[in-house]
């Protein structure tokens, strides 16, 4: 069994070098960071305290709505974004699903001190604040029934397109998501409050793994250490479907191809399997 | 001319002006090959089944690819992609074969050495085989840079970026291939003509220059046995089919090639559905940005080897510049294996395990390429950096060694 052999001699070697430039190198060139972690700890948001929705809809009302649309309950947005977007640096989010994608407690630890729940602190240095200011003057209690009520009026479902659209499209273009429309332009254009233009996210499922996506999204800066790019406190629902919505739009094949995978390969079994009847056919003659 | 009579539009007319069964008989049923062969001599079948497979996968990508540094990514990752119908799976096909080609070459090329199947005759087919892999890899190289994404942009700035000589600073040469003073429109748009028109052009002759320098020393066996061809093919034709050492190309040779090519589609089909990342790196569907250089550059697994030699040399020697050095080993590891037939000086064709020094050296080589093109990846820092050095160094003396090595199993055999 000579050719049994050779076969394994060659396929040792090339899966040595498959491992080699493959995943060894991969485990070389993409340091492992800590999990994704969905608790957001290390701010004090909520730190236990129960909100009241009442008393959180006339806060609302009285401190938010000055900038931030909340259209599901009738606030509409005060300026179209592009005015918006030149007064503040970025459209101030419609609120109506911030309690649904956005944990409760990180959005506690947001309202009382944006920068540093988004880790952006390093940002703003030399008198450039956040766009969105500091409610740290608040009862804790306050802020709490902020909380409470943004729940409170939260959909309970949402598509994934919906998702992306809330937790990323204000600063992310995705032009695959509508080729020849342009809608899924980003929202504002915040390269000069960034310092550049975000990347545009239609082939991020490729160019990055699932798994780098959701570690980059929980905490940007653990594989990108001083990026503009803010912390945004998905919740881990929120962020499986914003990555979900970029598989739909880079990926779209995806389903096409595993399905079509396995009988394209049970086909070619089945050829192999005749070749080889074939081939030894022939060869009983010569040998 | 003889006259032919019969008339054009019958069977016997046509056998008569064609002479097809004459042709038939030459290349298929009455051209013999050895018997005493293994599967890897099926590698040449496979390549150019591979190389089809190239070819039609690469008609279908050309009819939606736009050659323009604004269109070029959409046109690959969107329309053919996603818009397309089965336009992703002509690509993944492209991609992945265009890479496989590289490891089947590899094999059919160490086969080749193992079994000395590159001297007393056999120096032609050798050396159309090695400018076969050096047109390979430039149709590789600008086709990777089709897709206009990261890895296409920087590979292609560092590789043109190497014709300006180091320290000779040939920077008009530079120019004049990339078509400005940086990658731009022009190199892809040049590119583009040399990978779908120039080097496939030069590929399908080199190819049949290969077959043809293969027909008159005919193919190597195994034991490298020294074969009467005339008298074993008079064996087989006179019905002694098991005792003749030959076997016709069609149907013996061709009915293994395809048992082979079986297994291999379903190898390659695998990488086409499932493991395709190897051979279409994720940081090209990063779109080009020259303002932005990736963390890692490196080119595809194949060139690692020859790349490394470029980074092995990191420090100044021999008042040399580092990279100086690396230019020059590189150039000779680019040209080193077409001179293989000419520093081999054992007079013999045996295959290397009837060589005891060549068989350690075969090995050798395999290892130190494998050390080389792992490393070649890898951030050339620290630890890294001296693998890269030691294993360039060993892979110099190898070749400086071969000579002498050669000479060595020959004497001790008694051949000098």
């Amino acid at each position: 069994m000579r050719e049994i052999k050779i076969f394994i001699v060659v396929a040792f070697f090339t899966g040595v070098l498959y491992w080699g430039v493959e995943p060894f190198a991969h485990t070389q060139l993409h340091p492992h960071v800590e999990s994704p972690d969905y608790t957001f700890d290390d701010v004090k948001g909520l730190d236990g305290t129960k909100g009241d929705a009442k008393a959180g809809a006339e806060i609302v009302a009285a401190n938010c709505t000055a900038c931030h649309s909340i259209e599901a309950v009738g606030f509409p947005p005060l300026m179209d974004d592009a005015t918006s977007a030149a007064s503040y640096g970025v459209v101030p989010p419609d609120l109506g699903s911030s309690g649904k994608i956005y944990d409760a407690n990180y959005l506690a630890a947001f309202i009382k001190d944006p920068a540093s729940a988004a880790k952006t602190q390093h940002k703003y240095t030399d008198g450039a604040v956040h766009p969105m200011p500091s409610y740290n003057w608040m009862q804790p209690q306050e802020i709490a029934d902020i909380v409470a009520y943004l729940q409170s009026i939260a959909p309970k479902e949402m598509t994934n397109k919906e998702v992306y659209q809330d937790a990323c499209q204000r600063c992310h273009s995705i032009k695959y998501g509508d080729f020849y429309g342009g809608s899924m332009a980003a929202k504002s254009d915040v390269s000069k409050y960034m310092g550049k233009t975000p990347p545009d996210l239609s082939q991020f499922i490729r160019s990055r793994s699932k798994n780098y996506l959701h570690e980059f999204i929980n905490d940007p800066q653990k594989h990108l250490e001083g990026t503009a790019m803010p912390r945004v406190g998905l919740t881990l629902d929120a962020e499986t479907q914003a990555i979900a919505y970029l598989e739909e739009v880079g990926d779209s094949k995806k389903a096409q191809r595993e399905s079509l995978g396995g009988p394209f390969l049970a086909y070619l079994v089945i050829f192999a399997i005749f070749a080889w009847l074939w081939k030894t056919k022939i060869w009983r003659q010569v040998h | 001319m003889a006259e032919i009579k019969e008339s054009f539009f019958s069977a016997e007319g046509l056998e008569k002006r064609l002479n097809g069964k004459k042709f038939w008989k030459t290349m298929m049923t009455e051209y013999w090959i050895p018997k005493d062969i293994n599967f890897l001599w099926a590698m040449g079948v496979v390549l150019a089944t591979t190389f089809m497979i190239l070819i039609v996968s690469g008609i279908f990508l050309l009819m939606y690819y736009k050659p323009d540094t604004a269109l070029a990514f959409d046109s690959v990752n969107y329309t053919i992609m996603q818009d397309v119908a089965y336009g992703w799976l002509f690509r993944h096909m492209h991609g992945v074969a265009a890479s496989v080609i590289f490891l089947i070459i590899y094999i059919h090329m160490f086969t080749g050495i193992y079994y000395g199947s590159y001297k007393k005759g056999r120096e032609m087919i050798w050396i159309s085989g090695m400018l076969l892999f050096v047109t390979f890899s430039a149709a590789g190289f600008s086709g990777y840079m089709l897709p206009w994404g990261q890895m296409s942009y920087w590979a292609a700035a560092v590789i043109t970026n190497l014709f300006a000589g180091g320290s000779l600073e040939a920077y008009g040469l530079v120019e004049w291939i990339r078509g400005g003073f940086a990658v731009g429109d022009a190199t892809l748009t040049r590119f583009f003509m040399l990978h779908v028109f120039l080097l496939p052009i030069v590929i399908i002759k080199l190819i049949v220059v290969h077959f043809y320098t293969l027909r008159i020393p005919h193919v190597n066996n195994q034991s490298a046995e020294d074969i009467d061809y005339d008298a074993e093919a008079e064996k087989y034709l006179a019905g002694n089919k098991k005792e003749s050492k030959v076997i016709p190309f069609w149907p013996v040779f061709l009915s293994k090639d395809f048992a082979v090519l079986g297994l291999f589609f379903i190898f390659y089909f695998y990488l086409v559905f499932f493991n395709y990342n190897f051979a279409m790196d994720p940081v090209n569907f990063d779109p080009a940005n020259p303002m932005v250089t990736p963390a890692h550059i490196y080119p595809e697994w194949y060139f690692l080897w020859s790349y490394e030699t470029l980074r092995g040399p990191f420090f100044d020697m021999f008042g040399m510049k580092a990279g100086d050095i690396g230019l020059m080993i590189f150039g000779l590891a680019q040209g080193i294996f077409v001179v293989f037939p000419f520093l081999d000086r054992d007079p013999d064709i045996l295959p290397a395990h009837k060589r005891p020094k060549f068989f350690i050296w075969f090995w050798l080589l395999i290892i130190d390429l494998l050390v080389l093109s792992i490393y070649g990846k890898l951030p050339p820092t620290g630890a890294n950096a001296w693998v890269g050095f030691y294993a360039t160094a060993a892979f110099l003396l190898l070749w400086a060694s071969l000579p002498f090595i050669t000479k060595s199993d020959a004497k001790a055999r008694g051949a000098l």
